[in-house]
Protein backbone atom coordinates (compact mmCIF):
# COMPACT_ATOMS: atom_id res chain seq x y z
CA UNK A 1 0.00 0.00 0.00
CA UNK A 2 1.32 3.81 -0.98
CA UNK A 3 0.92 6.80 1.26
CA UNK A 4 0.24 8.58 -2.41
CA UNK A 5 -2.07 7.34 -5.17
CA UNK A 6 -0.72 7.49 -8.78
CA UNK A 7 -2.30 11.45 -9.28
CA UNK A 8 -0.31 12.57 -6.66
CA UNK A 9 -4.03 12.45 -3.90
CA UNK A 10 -3.44 10.59 -0.61
CA UNK A 11 -4.31 7.11 0.58
CA UNK A 12 -7.95 7.20 1.09
CA UNK A 13 -7.57 5.26 4.66
CA UNK A 14 -4.89 8.24 5.66
CA UNK A 15 -7.33 10.85 4.23
CA UNK A 16 -10.25 8.94 6.24
CA UNK A 17 -8.62 8.77 9.69
CA UNK A 18 -7.92 12.57 9.17
CA UNK A 19 -11.45 12.94 8.64
CA UNK A 20 -12.22 11.27 11.53
CA UNK A 21 -10.03 13.07 13.80
CA UNK A 22 -11.65 15.96 11.93
CA UNK A 23 -15.13 14.81 12.57
CA UNK A 24 -13.84 14.33 16.97
CA UNK A 25 -12.24 17.91 17.13
CA UNK A 26 -15.52 19.77 15.36
CA UNK A 27 -17.76 18.08 17.81
CA UNK A 28 -15.79 18.83 20.41
CA UNK A 29 -15.06 22.38 19.29
CA UNK A 30 -18.47 23.06 18.98
CA UNK A 31 -19.96 22.00 22.07
CA UNK A 32 -17.23 24.23 23.63
CA UNK A 33 -17.45 27.54 21.74
CA UNK A 34 -21.24 27.46 20.74
CA UNK A 35 -22.48 25.26 23.72
CA UNK A 36 -24.41 23.15 21.17
CA UNK A 37 -22.55 19.80 20.32
CA UNK A 38 -23.10 20.18 16.04
CA UNK A 39 -22.44 17.24 13.59
CA UNK A 40 -20.79 16.82 10.17
CA UNK A 41 -23.63 17.30 7.66
CA UNK A 42 -24.71 18.61 4.60
CA UNK A 43 -27.91 18.20 2.87
CA UNK A 44 -30.37 21.11 5.06
CA UNK A 45 -28.29 23.27 3.68
CA UNK A 46 -29.69 23.18 0.72
CA UNK A 47 -32.72 23.76 2.63
CA UNK A 48 -31.64 26.91 3.24
CA UNK A 49 -30.04 27.71 -0.17
CA UNK A 50 -33.43 27.15 -1.62
CA UNK A 51 -35.22 29.09 1.30
CA UNK A 52 -32.67 32.12 0.45
CA UNK A 53 -33.50 32.06 -3.40
CA UNK A 54 -37.13 31.84 -2.27
CA UNK A 55 -37.46 34.79 -0.58
CA UNK A 56 -36.13 36.50 -3.33
CA UNK A 57 -39.24 35.95 -5.18
CA UNK A 58 -41.66 35.12 -2.42
CA UNK A 59 -40.56 36.45 1.34
CA UNK A 60 -44.32 35.71 2.74
CA UNK A 61 -44.47 32.38 1.18
CA UNK A 62 -41.28 30.86 2.88
CA UNK A 63 -41.92 32.57 5.93
CA UNK A 64 -45.48 30.99 6.41
CA UNK A 65 -43.42 27.49 5.33
CA UNK A 66 -43.68 24.84 7.69
CA UNK A 67 -40.53 22.77 7.31
CA UNK A 68 -38.44 26.48 6.50
CA UNK A 69 -39.90 27.35 9.65
CA UNK A 70 -38.55 24.31 11.11
CA UNK A 71 -35.20 24.41 9.80
CA UNK A 72 -34.59 28.12 9.90
CA UNK A 73 -33.49 29.76 6.70
CA UNK A 74 -30.06 31.10 7.70
CA UNK A 75 -26.63 30.85 7.33
CA UNK A 76 -25.62 28.88 10.24
CA UNK A 77 -22.58 26.34 11.15
CA UNK A 78 -23.53 24.23 8.30
CA UNK A 79 -24.18 26.17 5.77
CA UNK A 80 -20.11 28.08 6.20
CA UNK A 81 -19.30 24.25 6.46
CA UNK A 82 -20.51 23.52 2.64
CA UNK A 83 -18.66 26.91 1.31
CA UNK A 84 -15.53 25.69 2.96
CA UNK A 85 -15.50 22.44 1.27
CA UNK A 86 -15.98 24.42 -1.80
CA UNK A 87 -12.68 26.32 -0.49
CA UNK A 88 -10.71 23.47 0.98
CA UNK A 89 -11.55 21.30 -2.14
CA UNK A 90 -10.11 24.05 -4.64
CA UNK A 91 -6.69 24.64 -2.27
CA UNK A 92 -6.18 21.20 -2.46
CA UNK A 93 -6.37 20.73 -6.17
CA UNK A 94 -4.53 23.61 -6.85
CA UNK A 95 -1.91 22.92 -4.39
CA UNK A 96 -1.53 19.51 -6.10
CA UNK A 97 -2.65 20.27 -9.60
CA UNK A 98 -5.05 17.91 -9.46
CA UNK A 99 -7.63 20.66 -10.43
CA UNK A 100 -9.04 20.09 -14.08
CA UNK A 101 -11.87 21.87 -16.23
CA UNK A 102 -14.09 19.05 -16.60
CA UNK A 103 -17.62 19.15 -18.12
CA UNK A 104 -18.55 15.42 -18.71
CA UNK A 105 -17.27 13.25 -16.10
CA UNK A 106 -15.09 10.60 -17.79
CA UNK A 107 -17.55 7.50 -16.46
CA UNK A 108 -20.84 9.06 -17.96
CA UNK A 109 -18.84 9.86 -21.39
CA UNK A 110 -17.43 6.35 -22.08
CA UNK A 111 -21.52 4.86 -21.59
CA UNK A 112 -23.81 8.25 -22.92
CA UNK A 113 -20.91 10.75 -24.81
CA UNK A 114 -20.00 14.42 -24.69
CA UNK A 115 -23.20 15.76 -24.66
CA UNK A 116 -23.19 18.03 -21.62
CA UNK A 117 -26.99 19.73 -22.06
CA UNK A 118 -27.64 15.19 -21.77
CA UNK A 119 -25.31 15.26 -18.12
CA UNK A 120 -27.13 18.15 -17.16
CA UNK A 121 -30.85 16.79 -17.57
CA UNK A 122 -29.88 13.65 -15.84
CA UNK A 123 -27.84 14.82 -13.06
CA UNK A 124 -30.36 17.50 -12.24
CA UNK A 125 -33.19 15.27 -12.03
CA UNK A 126 -30.83 12.78 -9.93
CA UNK A 127 -29.85 15.77 -7.96
CA UNK A 128 -34.14 16.45 -7.12
CA UNK A 129 -34.56 12.41 -6.66
CA UNK A 130 -31.65 12.27 -4.32
CA UNK A 131 -32.08 15.26 -2.51
CA UNK A 132 -35.82 14.69 -1.61
CA UNK A 133 -34.86 11.50 -0.20
CA UNK A 134 -32.25 13.01 1.86
CA UNK A 135 -34.96 15.32 3.74
CA UNK A 136 -37.21 12.43 4.02
CA UNK A 137 -34.61 10.37 5.25
CA UNK A 138 -33.27 13.11 7.57
CA UNK A 139 -29.75 12.57 6.36
CA UNK A 140 -27.25 12.18 3.22
CA UNK A 141 -23.79 10.14 3.54
CA UNK A 142 -22.05 12.89 5.51
CA UNK A 143 -25.13 13.40 8.04
CA UNK A 144 -26.04 9.75 8.04
CA UNK A 145 -23.16 8.01 6.58
CA UNK A 146 -20.48 9.90 8.64
CA UNK A 147 -22.17 11.61 11.84
CA UNK A 148 -24.65 8.70 12.53
CA UNK A 149 -22.80 5.91 12.19
CA UNK A 150 -19.90 7.24 14.28
CA UNK A 151 -22.93 7.62 17.11
CA UNK A 152 -24.15 4.14 16.01
CA UNK A 153 -27.76 5.24 15.02
CA UNK A 154 -29.90 2.44 13.98
CA UNK A 155 -31.37 5.16 11.38
CA UNK A 156 -27.79 5.57 9.98
CA UNK A 157 -27.14 1.88 9.37
CA UNK A 158 -30.55 1.97 7.81
CA UNK A 159 -30.09 4.42 5.73
CA UNK A 160 -26.64 3.73 4.32
CA UNK A 161 -27.15 0.17 3.49
CA UNK A 162 -30.23 1.51 1.49
CA UNK A 163 -28.41 4.89 -0.18
CA UNK A 164 -25.81 2.32 -1.14
CA UNK A 165 -28.05 -0.93 -2.08
CA UNK A 166 -30.19 1.05 -4.25
CA UNK A 167 -27.60 2.93 -5.75
CA UNK A 168 -25.54 -0.34 -6.88
CA UNK A 169 -28.74 -1.85 -8.66
CA UNK A 170 -29.33 1.65 -10.13
CA UNK A 171 -26.09 1.85 -11.30
CA UNK A 172 -25.53 -1.25 -12.73
CA UNK A 173 -29.07 -0.65 -14.47
CA UNK A 174 -27.76 2.81 -15.47
CA UNK A 175 -23.76 2.42 -16.25
CA UNK A 176 -23.09 -1.25 -16.43
CA UNK A 177 -24.74 -2.98 -19.55
CA UNK A 178 -22.20 -1.99 -21.82
CA UNK A 179 -18.99 -3.00 -19.89
CA UNK A 180 -17.49 -6.23 -17.97
CA UNK B 1 -19.34 36.92 10.82
CA UNK B 2 -20.29 35.41 13.97
CA UNK B 3 -18.17 32.74 15.90
CA UNK B 4 -20.48 29.77 14.71
CA UNK B 5 -19.98 31.05 11.30
CA UNK B 6 -15.81 30.70 11.53
CA UNK B 7 -16.07 27.44 13.08
CA UNK B 8 -18.19 26.01 10.35
CA UNK B 9 -16.05 27.55 7.45
CA UNK B 10 -13.00 26.42 9.37
CA UNK B 11 -13.75 23.23 9.94
CA UNK B 12 -15.16 23.11 6.25
CA UNK B 13 -11.92 24.01 4.44
CA UNK B 14 -10.36 20.85 6.35
CA UNK B 15 -12.91 18.50 5.38
CA UNK B 16 -13.03 19.48 1.93
CA UNK B 17 -9.24 19.45 1.94
CA UNK B 18 -9.14 15.96 2.73
CA UNK B 19 -12.15 15.07 0.56
CA UNK B 20 -10.24 16.27 -2.13
CA UNK B 21 -7.12 14.69 -1.14
CA UNK B 22 -8.89 11.30 -0.62
CA UNK B 23 -9.95 11.58 -4.03
CA UNK B 24 -13.85 11.12 -3.34
CA UNK B 25 -15.11 14.01 -4.79
CA UNK B 26 -15.22 12.63 -8.32
CA UNK B 27 -17.83 11.10 -10.01
CA UNK B 28 -16.17 8.12 -11.63
CA UNK B 29 -15.43 7.25 -7.85
CA UNK B 30 -18.56 7.47 -6.84
CA UNK B 31 -20.13 5.52 -9.48
CA UNK B 32 -17.40 3.32 -9.24
CA UNK B 33 -17.86 2.41 -5.81
CA UNK B 34 -21.60 1.45 -6.53
CA UNK B 35 -20.37 -0.42 -9.83
CA UNK B 36 -18.30 -2.40 -7.12
CA UNK B 37 -14.83 -1.46 -8.98
CA UNK B 38 -13.40 1.13 -6.91
CA UNK B 39 -13.63 1.11 -3.28
CA UNK B 40 -12.04 4.20 -2.37
CA UNK B 41 -15.09 6.25 -1.14
CA UNK B 42 -15.51 3.24 1.08
CA UNK B 43 -12.43 2.98 1.99
CA UNK B 44 -12.16 7.02 3.35
CA UNK B 45 -15.47 6.81 5.04
CA UNK B 46 -14.95 3.66 6.65
CA UNK B 47 -11.66 5.01 8.14
CA UNK B 48 -13.07 8.25 9.49
CA UNK B 49 -16.24 6.15 11.11
CA UNK B 50 -14.27 3.84 13.17
CA UNK B 51 -12.01 6.43 14.33
CA UNK B 52 -14.48 9.44 14.89
CA UNK B 53 -17.06 6.61 16.48
CA UNK B 54 -14.33 5.47 18.87
CA UNK B 55 -13.51 9.72 19.76
CA UNK B 56 -17.17 10.58 20.04
CA UNK B 57 -18.38 7.51 22.26
CA UNK B 58 -15.23 8.22 24.54
CA UNK B 59 -16.39 12.36 24.26
CA UNK B 60 -19.91 11.24 24.98
CA UNK B 61 -19.13 8.80 27.49
CA UNK B 62 -16.85 11.14 29.36
CA UNK B 63 -19.90 13.83 29.48
CA UNK B 64 -17.81 16.28 27.05
CA UNK B 65 -20.24 16.29 24.44
CA UNK B 66 -24.35 15.51 23.68
CA UNK B 67 -24.98 12.56 20.53
CA UNK B 68 -27.66 13.84 18.16
CA UNK B 69 -29.67 11.33 17.85
CA UNK B 70 -31.98 10.91 14.24
CA UNK B 71 -34.78 9.29 14.55
CA UNK B 72 -35.70 5.82 13.11
CA UNK B 73 -39.01 7.14 11.16
CA UNK B 74 -39.51 3.88 9.41
CA UNK B 75 -40.93 5.34 6.08
CA UNK B 76 -38.57 8.00 5.91
CA UNK B 77 -35.97 6.13 6.18
CA UNK B 78 -37.13 3.30 3.92
CA UNK B 79 -38.77 5.80 1.20
CA UNK B 80 -36.14 8.36 1.71
CA UNK B 81 -33.05 6.00 1.54
CA UNK B 82 -34.22 4.35 -1.72
CA UNK B 83 -35.00 7.59 -3.27
CA UNK B 84 -31.96 9.12 -2.33
CA UNK B 85 -29.37 5.74 -3.51
CA UNK B 86 -31.13 5.78 -7.10
CA UNK B 87 -30.53 9.59 -6.92
CA UNK B 88 -27.44 9.34 -6.04
CA UNK B 89 -26.54 6.62 -8.45
CA UNK B 90 -27.29 8.82 -11.94
CA UNK B 91 -26.40 12.03 -10.18
CA UNK B 92 -22.61 10.65 -9.09
CA UNK B 93 -22.77 13.06 -6.10
CA UNK B 94 -23.75 13.40 -2.77
CA UNK B 95 -24.72 16.68 -1.22
CA UNK B 96 -21.41 17.60 0.40
CA UNK B 97 -19.30 15.87 -2.52
CA UNK B 98 -21.00 18.22 -5.35
CA UNK B 99 -19.54 21.37 -3.97
CA UNK B 100 -16.18 19.89 -3.17
CA UNK B 101 -16.49 18.69 -6.82
CA UNK B 102 -16.73 22.01 -8.63
CA UNK B 103 -13.72 23.43 -5.88
CA UNK B 104 -11.42 21.13 -8.32
CA UNK B 105 -12.86 22.15 -11.27
CA UNK B 106 -15.23 19.56 -12.26
CA UNK B 107 -18.38 22.35 -12.82
CA UNK B 108 -20.70 19.69 -13.82
CA UNK B 109 -21.08 19.42 -10.61
CA UNK B 110 -23.31 22.50 -10.72
CA UNK B 111 -26.36 20.83 -12.30
CA UNK B 112 -26.63 17.93 -9.49
CA UNK B 113 -26.43 20.98 -6.98
CA UNK B 114 -28.77 22.54 -9.15
CA UNK B 115 -31.30 19.60 -9.11
CA UNK B 116 -30.80 19.25 -5.51
CA UNK B 117 -31.57 23.15 -4.13
CA UNK B 118 -34.72 22.47 -6.40
CA UNK B 119 -35.20 19.34 -4.45
CA UNK B 120 -35.06 20.56 -1.32
CA UNK B 121 -37.73 23.28 -2.31
CA UNK B 122 -39.99 20.70 -3.48
CA UNK B 123 -39.92 18.58 -0.65
CA UNK B 124 -40.18 21.86 1.64
CA UNK B 125 -43.93 22.63 -0.13
CA UNK B 126 -44.57 18.82 0.03
CA UNK B 127 -43.32 18.34 3.95
CA UNK B 128 -47.12 19.15 5.40
CA UNK B 129 -48.11 15.95 2.89
CA UNK B 130 -45.28 13.74 3.57
CA UNK B 131 -45.74 14.44 7.57
CA UNK B 132 -48.97 12.60 7.37
CA UNK B 133 -48.08 10.11 5.20
CA UNK B 134 -44.40 8.62 5.00
CA UNK B 135 -43.35 9.84 7.95
CA UNK B 136 -46.53 9.07 10.12
CA UNK B 137 -46.47 5.09 9.33
CA UNK B 138 -43.94 4.41 12.26
CA UNK B 139 -41.27 6.10 14.47
CA UNK B 140 -39.30 3.82 16.70
CA UNK B 141 -37.71 7.22 17.54
CA UNK B 142 -34.14 8.25 18.21
CA UNK B 143 -32.37 5.06 18.54
CA UNK B 144 -28.93 3.62 18.52
CA UNK B 145 -27.91 0.06 17.97
CA UNK B 146 -26.61 -0.61 21.39
CA UNK B 147 -30.09 -0.22 22.70
CA UNK B 148 -31.73 -1.74 20.19
CA UNK B 149 -30.30 -4.57 20.62
CA UNK B 150 -29.30 -4.48 24.43
CA UNK B 151 -25.66 -4.53 23.87
CA UNK B 152 -22.81 -2.54 25.24
CA UNK B 153 -21.43 0.22 22.59
CA UNK B 154 -18.04 -1.27 23.90
CA UNK B 155 -18.73 -4.49 22.53
CA UNK B 156 -19.80 -3.13 19.40
CA UNK B 157 -17.31 -1.06 18.55
CA UNK B 158 -14.34 -3.68 18.59
CA UNK B 159 -16.67 -5.86 16.23
CA UNK B 160 -17.14 -3.00 13.89
CA UNK B 161 -13.75 -2.07 13.44
CA UNK B 162 -12.83 -5.63 13.42
CA UNK B 163 -15.03 -6.51 10.59
CA UNK B 164 -14.49 -3.27 8.83
CA UNK B 165 -10.12 -4.16 8.89
CA UNK B 166 -11.30 -7.37 7.59
CA UNK B 167 -13.40 -5.81 4.73
CA UNK B 168 -10.13 -3.62 4.09
CA UNK B 169 -8.01 -6.49 3.68
CA UNK B 170 -10.51 -8.10 0.94
CA UNK B 171 -10.89 -4.14 -0.93
CA UNK B 172 -6.64 -4.56 -1.37
CA UNK B 173 -6.27 -8.30 -2.43
CA UNK B 174 -8.81 -7.69 -4.69
CA UNK B 175 -7.45 -4.61 -5.39
CA UNK B 176 -11.00 -2.54 -5.36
Amino acid sequence: MKWKTKDGGWNPYLAGVLTGLLAIASVFATTRLLEKTTYLGASTTFVRAAGFLEQKIAVNHVASNEYYTKEKVRVDWQFMLVIGIFAGALISSISDRSFKIESVPPTWEKRFGSSIAKRAIWAFAGGVIAMIGARMADGCPSGHGLSGMMQLLVSSFAALALFFGVGVLVARFVYGRRES
Amino acid sequence: MSKEQWLGLITGVIFGFLLQKGRVLRFDKQVGAMLLKDMTIFKFMLSAIIVGMIGILLLSNAGLIQLSHKAMNLGGVLIGGTLFGAGWAVMGFCPGTSIGAVGEGRWHSIFAIMGMIVGAAIYAELYPFFKSTVLAWKDFGKIGLPEAIGVSPWIIVPLFCFGTVVLFFWFEKKKL
